[in-house]
């Protein structure tokens, strides 16, 4: 019956499409988990400001630019040891008094502002720490001094948009981005436009001790990044997006595999042993319908764990005795008054072996379709958790972008892709597993073949 | 999340037991069975409150965390009295402990937490639901009899239109459908049934990014506009321009599968022999529709009206937080967040009391509607 199933699915094209699909996110499930390890994934989204500090912030997916005329920026980013970066000389000027330029030249040809301009620095020195002023330099030569700070940290950040002497200086009009003056081609006009070019950056270091260095690194935000954006953290958001389809469909798959047999053996040893067993089988089903499984899995979440495998268990064990034993029961009832289990019992064949192999074996075509049916609404019930605040506390999930993407206000916002590619991943995963569940219900159910 | 309360191709269960037992006098075994039934019902919805308590309380865990919020507090506020500081250490300490004895006390909190867990669960039983801990209602009483009562419109208003627009239009779609079966809608609806994979919230979430994100013409969430309209018109009108994405959410997730599983269950009863027979003697359409097929079918109808109607009450917690609805289901998310355990004991207790009652009614309208249906044999589980 199994062997036809597969011969018959060809014939349904619903059933194809599902299942190509299927395939398609079990290939990008594979691909992910050898490509991007589990604690890389976790690394790439719990590690902090140094693994995504360099992303825009809110940047939409790179793609967006197909269908925009005016072109949003990519980040461009260079340190100082980048090829493009002229070394303009290392002279002593005093005693205790040493002077380095360097100039970052790069090419901007967007349509739109970038979202801001950073550099960071690096200094190492005994006492006196070195000193930099930052020159822009704009296509058309004009120059603006930026900044003159002294490096005392580790990791000095000098971000254009929180420049609030540069602000001043320039006379700008409350609540206009310092980057905008930086690139456009006159920003006292109404409207105004990207001056397309090479622009510099000249860093003037003055150094105060002979083995005193200063590295820097010039990081020019765009507003798209990677095919899939980054978030409020300026993570990219691509890392959970890959790895939301193993964890979906791992979850989906384990969690629905696991009530269907669980309930067919339930109901299997209830039907076989009857009399007190079944009974309370029976009971214990009609008790657990009354049970609302939401608010359970809420409570679980919030007092005792968030874990991802601590919820799959409790799911499991809240939805093995559920409506359908009642199902399984009626069917096992026939098999068992039917002849061939007679003759086994007859022969001396020992409970277990006829519950699994003479019963279990019948009732497994009617199982599947609800199984693969089953899967698209686990795999919602984890990405609902998420959605509450709930998800799992280290990995990266499509709920937990969509949940993410809620708090934040991304839709208020209009940071669409934010909420529409994590969803467009659900949708889909559902959409497969339910076209091919219908057809297999369709193929394992002559009543609905004939319809 | 789907409608599949008919288990449509599933083989009846033998009705061997029922017959041996026609000894005893009808009105004896519908007797004893609504007792056991009774019975059985409470008894469910005693171990379904209980575990609701031991869970909302994380088996006694909150207890600890009460107790040693009550010793912080005792601690500060003897600090702040002179006549305290005063005194000598051991004194001082004794007296902690008796103001910390005093308060346990006045909260109940001196019992051990499994006496307490069985004095919880006879106030919940008997529905003496008592006062939040943490949270008030809109009018600022505490009584969580006042909390849900004042939650609860919202949630019916929501889900009772909706659920009742879902259940009625698929059933007279599904009707029409099956006459017509294999037409281009009949098709349509059948091919646009695996939308009902993904739950209501998630349509939600497509149709704010849609209308009130996109196109701006309905907004985000909520039910009422702030400040609400002042005339009656006006805030019908409001409240109306708040219901359409919700139940367009609801209808997304829940109206094709419903069709779908409606018209295959009436597409098998429609190819039973007496309905041919039915049509054979040239009855009218109409006629074989009404008796044949949809008298057969009704106590499955039933169960499924009654079913639909009972999710209404616990509402939905995701979909009310998504669409910022301010009913029961997300009181209840509030509730747990907040830790406020006599608000989610209160809240389940009347959904089971709620669902038991349902279900029992179930059992009797199914034996009028149903004369199929053996009082007291094996299929009375229809639950």
């Amino acid at each position: 019956m199994l062997r036809g199933a597969w011969k018959e699915i060809r014939h349904y094209p619903s059933a194809v499409i599902g299942l190509v699909i299927i395939l398609i996110y079990a290939a990008i499930s594979v691909y992910t988990v050898i490509a991007i390890p589990y604690e890389e994934a976790v690394r790439l989204w719990r590690g902090g400001e140094d693994i995504w500090g360099d992303n825009p912030r809110l940047a939409a997916p790179t793609w967006y630019n197909l269908f925009r005329k005016k072109k949003l920026p990519l980040t461009i980013k260079m340190d100082d040891k980048h090829p493009s970066v002229k070394d303009l000389g290392y002279q002593q000027v005093d005693d205790d008094l040493w002077v380095h330029d360097l100039e970052y030249a790069f090419d901007f040809q967007a349509d739109e502002f970038p979202q801001d301009v950073a550099l960071f620095f690096q200094a190492a020195f005994q006492k006196k720490a070195p000193y930099v002023s930052i020159v822009w330099i704009r296509p058309d030569g004009k120059e603006i001094r930026l900044e003159d700070l002294s490096i005392r940290g580790q990791r000095q950040v000098f971000l254009v948009s929180q420049a609030q002497r540069l602000h001043k200086k320039l006379r700008l009009p409350e609540g206009m981005d310092p980057v905008v003056p930086l690139f456009a081609d006159d920003y006292k006009s109404e409207n105004p436009q990207v001056l397309k070019g090479t622009y510099k950056v000249r860093l003037e270091t003055t150094l105060f001790e002979a083995d005193s260095t200063i590295n820097s690194k010039l990081v020019v935000y765009g507003k798209v990044h990677g095919w899939a954006g980054t978030d409020h953290l300026r993570r990219d958001l691509s890392v959970a997006l890959l790895w939301g389809a193993p964890v979906a469909l791992s979850f989906g798959l384990l969690a629905a595999t696991g009530v269907s047999v669980l309930t067919m053996i339930i109901a299997a040893v209830g039907v076989w042993f009857g009399g007190w067993v079944d009974a309370a089988i029976q009971r214990i089903t009609e008790v657990n319908m009354v049970l609302p499984v939401l608010p359970i899995l809420i409570m679980v979440g919030i007092f005792i764990s968030r874990s991802l495998v601590v919820m799959l268990l409790v799911i499991v064990a809240l939805s093995i005795f559920g409506a359908s034993i009642k199902t399984n029961r009626a069917i096992f009832l026939q098999i068992k008054a039917s002849p061939y289990i007679e003759a086994a019992r007859s022969y001396g064949a020992s409970d277990l072996r006829i519950i699994f192999f003479y019963m279990i074996p019948r009732i497994i075509p009617t199982i599947i379709p609800s199984l693969v049916l089953g899967i698209p609404s686990f795999v919602f019930l984890e990405a609902s958790l998420a959605v509450l605040g709930l998800g799992d506390p280290v990995l990266p999930t499509w709920g937990k972008i969509l949940d993410d993407a809620r708090v934040n206000g991304a839709l208020l916002q209009g940071h669409f892709y934010w909420v529409l590619l994590p969803s467009f991943a659900l949708m889909i995963t559902g959409i497969a597993f339910a076209m091919l569940g219908f057809s297999l219900d369709r193929i394992f159910n002559p009543r609905l073949r004939e319809l | 999340m789907t409608e599949q309360v008919m288990t449509v191709g599933s083989v009846e269960e033998p009705q061997k037991e029922s017959q041996a037992r026609g000894g005893t006098p009808t009105w004896i075994r519908v007797l004893r069975y609504t007792a056991v039934r009774i019975v059985m019902l409470f008894i469910t919805v005693v171990i379904g409150v209980y575990l609701t308590i031991l869970i909302a309380n994380m088996g006694g865990h909150v207890d600890e965390i009460r107790r040693a919020q009550i010793r912080e507090h005792v601690a500060l506020m003897l600090q702040n009295d002179p006549t305290f500081r005063a005194l000598p250490p051991e004194a001082r300490q004794k007296r902690i402990e008796a103001e910390v004895r005093k308060a346990e006390k006045r909260l109940g909190l001196d019992k051990p937490f499994l006496v307490r867990s069985f004095i919880f669960l006879h106030q919940a039983l008997t529905l003496d639901l008592g006062r939040a801990e943490n949270m008030t209602s809109d009018s600022g009483s505490r009584q969580v009899r006042l909390i849900i009562l004042e939650r609860l419109p919202p949630t019916l208003v929501l889900f009772g239109t909706s659920s009742m627009l879902i259940f009625f239009t698929s059933l007279i779609i599904s009707l029409a459908l099956s006459r017509q079966y294999g037409s281009f809608w009949d098709r349509l609806f059948v091919s646009l049934s695996p939308l009902s994979a993904a739950p209501g919230w998630f349509y939600g979430i497509f149709l704010i990014t849609i209308f009130a994100a996109w196109l701006k013409i309905l907004p985000f969430g909520g039910m009422i506009s702030t400040p609400p309209p002042e005339t009656t018109w006006e805030y019908l009108l409001d409240l109306g321009k708040h219901l359409i994405l919700p139940i367009a959410a609801q209808m997304l997730t829940s109206l094709f599968i419903s069709v779908y599983s409606w018209r295959t269950f009436f597409l098998i009863y429609s190819s039973e022999d007496y309905v041919e027979v039915a049509k054979a003697k040239g009855l009218p359409p109409r006629m074989v529709e009404r008796r044949y097929i949809l008298r057969p079918t009704l106590p499955t109808i039933i169960t499924s009206f009654a079913l639909s109607l009972i999710s209404v009450w616990l509402g939905q917690i995701i979909f009310e937080t998504i669409f910022d609805w301010p009913g029961l289901g997300r009181t209840f998310y509030q509730a747990i967040q907040v830790f406020d355990t006599a608000v989610i004991v209160g809240i389940t207790v009347l959904y089971a009391y709620l669902l038991a009652i349902t279900v029992f009614l179930l059992d009797i309208i199914y034996a009028i509607v149903d004369p199929r249906v053996d009082v007291g044999g094996v299929q009375s589980t229809t639950a």
